[in-house]
């Protein structure tokens, strides 16, 4: 039987819900994977909702579309489920039997009492990941929230590895993949600022994705036969 | 005139945009072009090294046209399109398409093409949804001139209130034209379709323009895999004088029907004379079957029908999606086959009588409201299955079809069990019961 996630990520505009998911998908395809990703484009703009969809699997993928019955979906910002801040909702709308909501918040948040019900009901799993928190520990900004989210789901998946998100990284910031909008290219281009070269940036994304890949395997989430991943040793002298 | 004199227009002002002077050693942007072998389409299609790229259906229809020895491309750039002519426009600029412009609007795009494909010379054009229908008039005349020609359809919604996803409604206008009518699953068939339709169309007893059509935005602005031959390589060129009408003849038909007396006057000679011809362009449709099946490998494919509890039969990119719900099926345990059909004009009739003689249960999904596909599976296994033919589910207004409204249907459909997503009057065949039907019919 094939190994598929068709994930829904939602989040709002600015934190780079479509970035991270084609960092996704390519970090799965570059561990010998099979993805897809469907941008959902409405009026972007900073804090405004954002969707995009992903599909990963071990076998070719034919579907195509937005995902209307996901296996994971991830809220990339409290204020989704808060201030409905979503094209879908609820924010679970269609979640699977048993599927994973991966939220980023630190600690469990309390939902409205049906919402909470409903995804007892379809026995949800929900995992409640600092993100942000880890993004600014690590690295000392928020902009790698997405990174934290995609390294953990990459963990809880089991379809890509550490190395591969790696390379997904640089393919993203060293202009071998593809610049999603104008816009995003201009942010990219402040972002290097922040970092001062691109080189930093990198290695500050990657050791926030491999600390929320670690958080997911410390938690018992990650797929069977994921383990903690070490910095490379080079690495972690200079960090 | 010597050096110190200034060139003037006729107005005395001096001129002073001149020609680019020629750079010596400047790299020839048609180098490549020139260099192209041209090979025969057996060649091309079946024995031709192919390499994997990982491109968009834009992109696919580009590389399609490079291979393809295009003579003229005609662009207009309705929203929504594609980026298709305009990349195209790109090959027109590496001199693999040897004439390109910008038409003023369809009317003018489909007629120039038929002028075009008049006067001999191969044609590809594509437009989309609202512009396809723009384009009609043109489009519906150029099987009656027998004018062979590719276009590529993009599907968008064409219905108010405005939207500009995909929906592929337009289909059914384009299916009653006369035309070849391909429908591509994915950025591979466009590659491939858009070649084959050339050569199809072009051969003596066919003669007519192919249209090819894909679900727009799903297969035009994503990518997929696309196994094509090297760029060096192209078709051969139209060679009009072999097609089933004169080049650019006034004093035959089709041009002479158009220009004499006859066709013109409510007379019993008239309508003979377009009747027959109407028969001829349907009967060249009917020709056609030979070289889909020779170079596209038949109208439809089939996956796992026999001994199958249930067949998804579907086009498009609803034949992706179904090879998905046969998968989701598979998981829980039902046997469910697939039928993918590439070519709706003309219309695999024969086969599917044979395929579905013994099937009890069709499911037929769709990207449009009014279910042209599901119509065109009944009346053409009428009398021949018992099957009880399920019209959907359908999406429409641009949804993406989730995959499991199909597995609902196939098994709402196998164990009898109401279906919330298609109406009863969409349920077709053998085990329908009227009197259902009727009072459905009769509470709406």
């Amino acid at each position: 039987m094939a190994r598929r996630f068709n994930i829904r990520m939602a989040g709002v505009g600015g934190q780079g819900v479509v970035t991270g998911s084609h960092i996704l998908s390519t970090a799965v395809i570059n561990a010998g994977g099979e993805s897809t990703i469907v941008p959902f484009y409405g009026s972007e703009k900073r804090m405004a909702p954002v969707e995009s969809y992903v599909r990963v699997s071990d076998e070719p993928i034919y579907e195509i579309g937005e995902i209307t019955f996901p296996h994971i979906i991830i809220i990339f910002h409290p204020q989704v489920i808060t201030h409905g801040k979503s094209y879908t909702m609820p924010f679970y709308y269609g979640l699977k039997e048993g599927g994973i909501a991966l939220i980023n918040n630190d600690g469990p948040m309390k939902l409205q009492k049906d919402q909470a019900h409903e995804l007892e009901e379809r026995r949800a799993k929900l995992y409640y990941i600092p993100a942000t928190k880890i993004s600014l520990e690590v690295s000392g900004m928020d902009l790698a929230t997405n990174m934290a989210l995609m390294g953990c789901i990459g963990a809880i998946t089991g379809l890509t590895n550490m190395p591969a998100l790696e390379q997904a990284v640089k393919d993203r910031f060293l202009g071998k993949g593809f610049v999603v909008s104008g816009g995003t290219a201009a942010l990219d281009s402040v972002v290097e600022r922040k970092f001062k070269k691109k080189q930093e940036l990198i290695e500050k994304n990657v050791a926030v994705m491999r600390a929320a890949w670690n958080y997911a395997v410390d938690h018992g989430w990650a797929a069977k036969d994921v383990q903690r991943a070490e910095a490379p040793v080079a690495a972690a002298a200079t960090a | 005139m010597s050096e110190t004199e200034v060139k003037t227009n006729p107005q005395g002002d001096p001129i002073t945009s001149v020609a680019a002077p020629k750079v010596e050693g400047k790299k020839d942007p048609h180098a490549e072009a020139k260099r192209q072998r041209v090979v025969t389409p057996e060649y091309m299609f079946f024995e031709a090294p192919r390499t994997r790229e990982f491109i968009t259906g834009s992109e696919a229809a580009k590389e399609a046209i490079r291979r393809s020895n295009v003579d003229l491309a005609v662009a207009y750039p309705i929203t929504p399109q594609s980026e298709t002519m305009q990349l195209v426009g790109v090959l027109y600029g590496e001199g693999y398409v040897k004439e390109y412009y910008r038409g003023e609007e369809e009317v003018g795009v489909m007629a120039a093409i038929a002028g075009g494909s008049r006067a001999g010379v191969r044609c590809f054009t594509a437009t989309a949804g609202p512009g396809t229908l723009r384009g009609l008039e043109g489009i519906a005349s150029w099987p009656g001139h027998r004018l062979p020609a590719v276009a590529m359809f993009t599907c968008r919604v064409v219905n108010a209130p405005l939207a500009i996803q995909p929906d592929n409604i337009e289909i059914a206008y384009l299916l009653n034209c006369g035309m070849i009518v391909f429908h591509a699953e994915n950025q591979q068939d466009m590659f491939d379709f858009i070649m084959t339709g050339f050569v199809i169309g072009e051969k003596n007893d066919v003669t007519l323009p192919v249209g090819v059509c894909c679900d727009g935005f799903f297969v035009t602005h994503a990518r997929g895999y696309v196994r094509m031959q090297d760029r060096g390589l192209k078709l051969p060129p139209r060679d009009p004088w072999r097609g089933a009408v004169p080049v650019l003849d006034a004093e035959n038909p089709p041009a002479r029907l158009s220009r004499d007396a006859p066709v013109q006057k409510s007379n019993f000679m008239a309508y003979n004379i377009h009747a027959v011809w109407q028969q001829e362009v349907w009967a060249a449709v009917e020709r056609s079957r030979k070289y889909i099946n020779r170079y596209m490998g038949g109208l439809l494919s089939a996956e796992n029908v026999e001994n199958a509890d249930a067949v998804i039969i579907a086009s498009g990119s609803a034949a992706a999606q179904s090879r998905e719900a046969v998968r989701l099926c598979k998981e829980k345990g039902l046997n469910v086959g697939l039928i993918k059909i590439r070519s709706l004009r003309p219309f695999p009739t024969k086969e599917l009588r044979e395929l579905c003689g013994n099937v009890k249960l069709i499911v037929v999904p769709e990207f449009n409201y009014v279910g042209w596909l599901a119509k065109e599976v009944a009346t053409a296994i009428y009398g021949y299955s018992k099957a009880k033919i399920i019209g959907g589910p359908r999406v429409y207004g641009g949804q993406s079809m989730p995959v499991e409204l199909i597995v609902d249907e196939v098994e709402s459909g196998l164990t009898g069990k109401k279906s919330t997503n298609v109406a009863v009057s969409q349920v077709m065949g053998g085990t329908v019961n009227p009197e259902e039907v009727a009072h459905f019919m009769r509470s709406i």
